[in-house]
């Protein structure tokens, strides 16, 4: 498994825009890790810079021991698949199979793994109802879910969900943490920009957190989410049940539902 | 008494579809109140959006029975004039963005130029909701430059530039940060404050408990609840229909399993905090 590495790595747009100011951040093979923070702030400029489709102005991104200055985009994307942030910019097939078979076919994988691999691909995201149907027929939060096949499909070491979460629905919210957690047993390394900060505590152990072009802070979400000073630096908020037992003065630990109902309890009961 | 929108047994079918998007729809949409409207998705919400603009079946196409009524008007008899009336901010904004303007000012500008109102009351204007929005900085920008986040805000912006009566915000907060989406909320009540009347789909059901005054649930292409906030918001049997229900609410209903005798269910921190109070000083 490859250890994915972003060296002092920063990136400026044509017009000297500078959009990440020199990053570090280490993500173990097979790590399940969330990137959070302000819009604006690089997070998908830096899951760009992890897949290739940039490289870095300054500094190093390394998958394993490939330098992806070294090797085209193409190439890097047989070990890293993104999910782009809108469906729109990644779909152009007319049925679902095929926009999903199109990475495989490009492989020049035989027609049998080709099938094998569109067929997991909707399985594990539940599009097997709609194998058939135009993608642009479909809501938007569903066509996410096709361009999260079409990457699946690609079987990548490391997979990159760029806001998966934006506009899901409860329903939607759980298939991708099914996903999410199918993907961590097989080993694969997923990076997941979401806004939606309960998604994170539930389905996280490790977070980045970015502002204003840079790495702020990373680790769990008992580290991150009772660190008032980042999350105000980043635009971000506690998750409700932390935010409730902070005005009830309650552990400032708290950041799971289950733990807030326990100390809940407890006081009401030593009071 | 007139009301902002009704819609009397409307069913909607697009162009080709098997069945209606929207079935055997009824609603009184008053003046001055913010309504927040959840479901599924596939459920119908923005259909439900699309129909009470105008732009379904006009744009879409398609088949519509029933009747629909802006301010006790037929709402096909406003024609073009429509769009003063209701202002819309589409689910994508790379939907909303014209394509046509090289800065986000020009961008935010565009809907009023099209009005053929003053440049200087235009800057004016158009200045004023920037800085509402907090977009200023980007006034210089390409609307293409921006991240998916910068353009929902610019999107929104643009819409309320135009001083609609009436306003139906598709999912504005999708792609914003916590802190920017609490911001486009609190712009939302602001303009509520002004006797807007809003229309607003969003998943992000805490922060519809917070700020609407009722919310429409639809299910399977129809309105399956409609009512005040904490009615509709605290029935748990919502989320048999895939409904998300407020984090709070589903603290609160735990706190009932654990033994907490609690009558109607909080959907609100102010809320739940108040019931924890009572609670520890036994009452």
């Amino acid at each position: 498994m490859k250890d994915l590495i972003l060296k002092d790595a920063s990136f400026s747009y044509p017009g000297d825009f500078l959009a990440v100011d020199n990053i570090n951040i280490k993500i173990k093979g097979g790590e399940n890790i969330a990137i959070i923070g302000q819009n604006g702030a690089g997070k998908t400029t830096t899951v760009k810079m992890m897949n290739g489709l940039l490289k870095p102005t300054k500094g190093d991104v390394l998958i394993g021991n490939l330098n992806t200055k070294d090797y085209t985009t193409a190439q890097i994307s047989r070990y890293v698949g993104y999910v782009f942030q809108n469906p729109d910019d990644q779909i152009f097939h007319s049925t679902v199979e095929s926009e999903i078979a199109f990475g495989p076919k490009m492989m020049k994988l035989t027609e049998a793994e080709v099938k094998k691999r569109v067929d997991n691909a909707l399985k594990l995201t539940n599009l097997t109802k709609e194998r058939e149907e135009n993608p642009y027929n479909l809501p938007l939060s569903i066509r996410k879910f096709v361009t999260i096949a079409a990457v699946i499909a690609m079987d990548t070491e490391i997979l990159i969900f760029d806001e998966p979460t934006a506009g899901q629905d409860e329903v939607g919210n759980e298939r991708l943490s099914n996903i999410l957690k199918t993907l961590h047993l097989q080993n694969k390394t997923v990076i997941t920009i979401s806004h939606d900060m309960e998604f994170v505590v539930n389905n996280f152990e490790n977070i980045i957190v970015m502002a204003k072009k840079k790495v702020v802070k990373s680790g769990t979400p008992k580290e991150i989410f009772w660190d008032f000073e980042t999350l105000e630096k980043a635009n971000l908020k506690q998750p409700i049940v932390s935010d409730i037992c902070r005005s009830l003065k309650l552990n400032n630990s708290v950041v799971h539902m289950d733990d807030a109902v326990n100390q809940i309890i407890k006081e009401i009961n030593n009071s | 008494m007139d009301y902002e929108l009704e819609c009397k047994d409307v069913t909607y079918t697009y162009p080709l579809a098997q069945k209606p998007a929207i079935k055997e729809l009824n609603l009184k949409i008053e003046k001055g109140k913010l309504y927040g409207v959840i479901g599924e998705n596939g459920s119908g919400k923005t259909t439900l959006c699309s129909i009470l603009r105008g732009f379904a079946p006009s744009f879409y196409k398609g088949d519509l029975t029933g009747e629909i009524l802006v301010q006790g008007k037929a709402l096909a008899s406003y024609k073009d004039q429509i769009s003063r009336k209701i202002g819309y901010v589409f689910q994508n904004p790379f939907t909303q963005i014209s394509g046509i303007k090289n800065t986000v000012f020009e961008e935010v500008a565009y809907g009023l130029e099209n009005f053929g109102i003053d440049v200087e009351e235009i800057e004016k204007k158009v200045i004023n909701i920037m800085q509402l929005t907090d977009i200023m900085e980007l006034a210089e920008k390409s609307p293409f430059e921006l991240s998916g986040g910068q353009m929902q805000r610019v999107a929104l912006a643009s819409v309320i530039v135009l001083e609609p009566e009436i306003l139906i915000i598709d999912e504005p907060t999708s792609q914003l940060d916590p802190q920017s989406t609490e911001s486009v909320f609190k712009i939302i009540k602001k303009l509520k404050e002004e006797k807007k009347t809003i229309i607003l789909v969003e998943h992000k059901v805490d922060l519809l408990a917070e700020y609407s005054d009722e919310m429409i649930v639809l299910h399977d292409s129809k309105i399956i609840k409609q009512g005040e906030s904490r009615e509709v918001l605290s029935d748990l049997s919502l989320r048999e229909y895939g409904i998300r229900l407020p984090e709070v609410t589903l603290l609160s209903e735990k706190l009932r399993e654990a033994g907490l005798d609690i009558d109607q269910l909080p959907i609100t921190k102010n809320q739940i905090l108040d019931l924890i109070e009572k609670k520890r000083k036994g009452e």
